[in-house]
């Protein structure tokens, strides 16, 4: 634990923070992983404004990550922004729901410059669309992509890999189910 | 997409930007430009031959264009360890003065796009070394999106060194072979690139979507 006095002279613990952030932006039950790591559930119209505040007030200036988790069974993207505070060593992860039917999310490439890439990727590999993103809809590591994004988990990444890239014969292959079967559990019909 | 193609003009009048922006050749410059289809030079026979090959096995230039992890494998080869400038290996700036083309690890298909385009930079006579599995069959990214697994169906492969990632020992031994094979006369990768360029260009053509260059890369 830190002891770090920013922020108008306050102690800044994750208590202290998960407690302004219920008050000011409806944040859900935390999800305290370790003494300087918390997760925290925010409603997708006011994460940006809980970023400017964690930024701006509570000094998190690092941008650690910032990614999408593809939810299918429940019908959701959750999008994951790790903020790092350099003088009090607390990451925050704040995570946004999105609908996987209406993927569009608020950009915040005006507080760190460095986000649209994130954005830029995210629209490639997941088909999140942040409108006012700055060079949003260039491609980023994949050119000319025609199929649904490729990390969406209802993409079958094998089975276009074998479509498309001549796999060549006679590759050995170790499957931990079929090596699991062999070698621990012979008898058990999978 | 590609415009430039399509509609008649041959890239001597129209080239196309990466922008898409599609600008025509002033007069002067077009003749600096070439879209000819590659084509077969036959080798000279008997002891002109050995004599050329001889000299080419001797003196191969690599291009500096590492295309993945595995080309981290050739900077110990450069340097005072294993010292690839004693077999007559060095490396050099421009594909127009290399002969050997190492494609260091996984291509990834916007890899793939610079690859084609740099081996048909080269001259004549050139040598490509697929380096790592992945180049064999994909290696540890055999079922990836974005990774082709056989790269001898879009550019021809003279000698492949398997391993993730290969030492530079292996390196060596894979040039001892490819200078044996120049030797035998049988590095005729060029050749049959200009024979079954058809074929080379329907495959390139498969994975690389937004194709906005020529058929024949200047």
């Amino acid at each position: 634990m830190s002891n770090a006095t920013i922020a108008g002279g306050r102690e800044v613990t994750p208590e202290v923070i998960y407690e302004d952030l219920i008050a000011r932006f409806k944040a859900g039950s935390p999800d305290r992983r370790r003494d300087d790591l918390m997760f925290i559930t925010v409603p997708q119209a006011e994460a940006v404004a809980a970023i400017t505040h964690l930024k701006e007030h509570w000094g998190f200036r690092h941008l650690a990550f910032f990614t999408a988790v593809d939810l299918i069974e429940r019908n959701l993207f959750r999008l994951t922004y790790m903020l790092h505070s350099y003088e009090a060593s607390i990451d925050v992860c704040l995570q946004a729901d999105i609908s996987r039917d209406a993927p569009i999310a608020d950009t915040i490439h005006h507080l760190w410059a460095g986000a649209s890439t994130y954005e830029r990727e995210l629209k490639e590999m997941f088909g999140i669309d942040f409108p006012g993103c700055p060079r949003v809809d260039e491609p980023f590591a994949l050119e000319g992509w025609d199929e649904i994004p490729p990390m969406r988990r209802d993409f079958d990444t094998r089975a276009y890999s074998e479509r498309t890239f001549f796999p060549r014969d006679g590759r050995e292959k170790h499957d931990k189910v079929d090596i699991m079967k062999k070698e621990l559990y012979p008898e058990v019909d999978l | 997409m590609s415009d430039a193609t399509n509609t008649g003009a041959t890239a001597r009048e129209v080239i196309e930007q990466i922008d898409r922006a599609r600008i025509e050749l002033p007069e002067l410059d077009r003749k600096y430009f070439c879209d000819e289809a590659p084509k077969v030079v036959e080798p000279y026979r008997g002891i002109v031959e050995k004599f050329l090959n001889w000299a080419r096995s001797e003196s191969l230039w690599i291009l500096g264009f590492g295309t993945g992890c595995g080309a981290i494998e050739l900077r110990p080869l450069m340097t005072a360890r294993y010292d690839m400038y004693r077999y007559g290996i060095q490396p050099r700036p421009t594909p127009r003065q290399s002969s050997v083309f190492i494609i260091g690890g996984y291509a990834s298909v916007k890899t793939m796009k610079r690859i084609v385009r740099s081996y048909e930079q080269m001259q004549n006579p050139k040598f490509v070394m697929g380096l790592g599995s992945c180049t064999v069959n994909g290696g540890m990214y055999w079922d990836s999106y974005n990774t082709v697994n056989r790269l001898d169906h879009y550019i021809p492969v003279d000698v492949y060194v398997a391993g993730c990632m290969p030492r530079p020992e292996s390196l060596l031994a894979g040039f001892m072979q490819l200078k044996l094979r120049i030797r035998e006369g049988r590095a005729e990768g060029a050749n049959e690139y200009a024979r079954n360029f058809d074929w080379y260009k329907a495959n390139q053509k498969q994975i690389i979507k937004d194709w906005n260059m020529p058929d024949y890369n200047w």
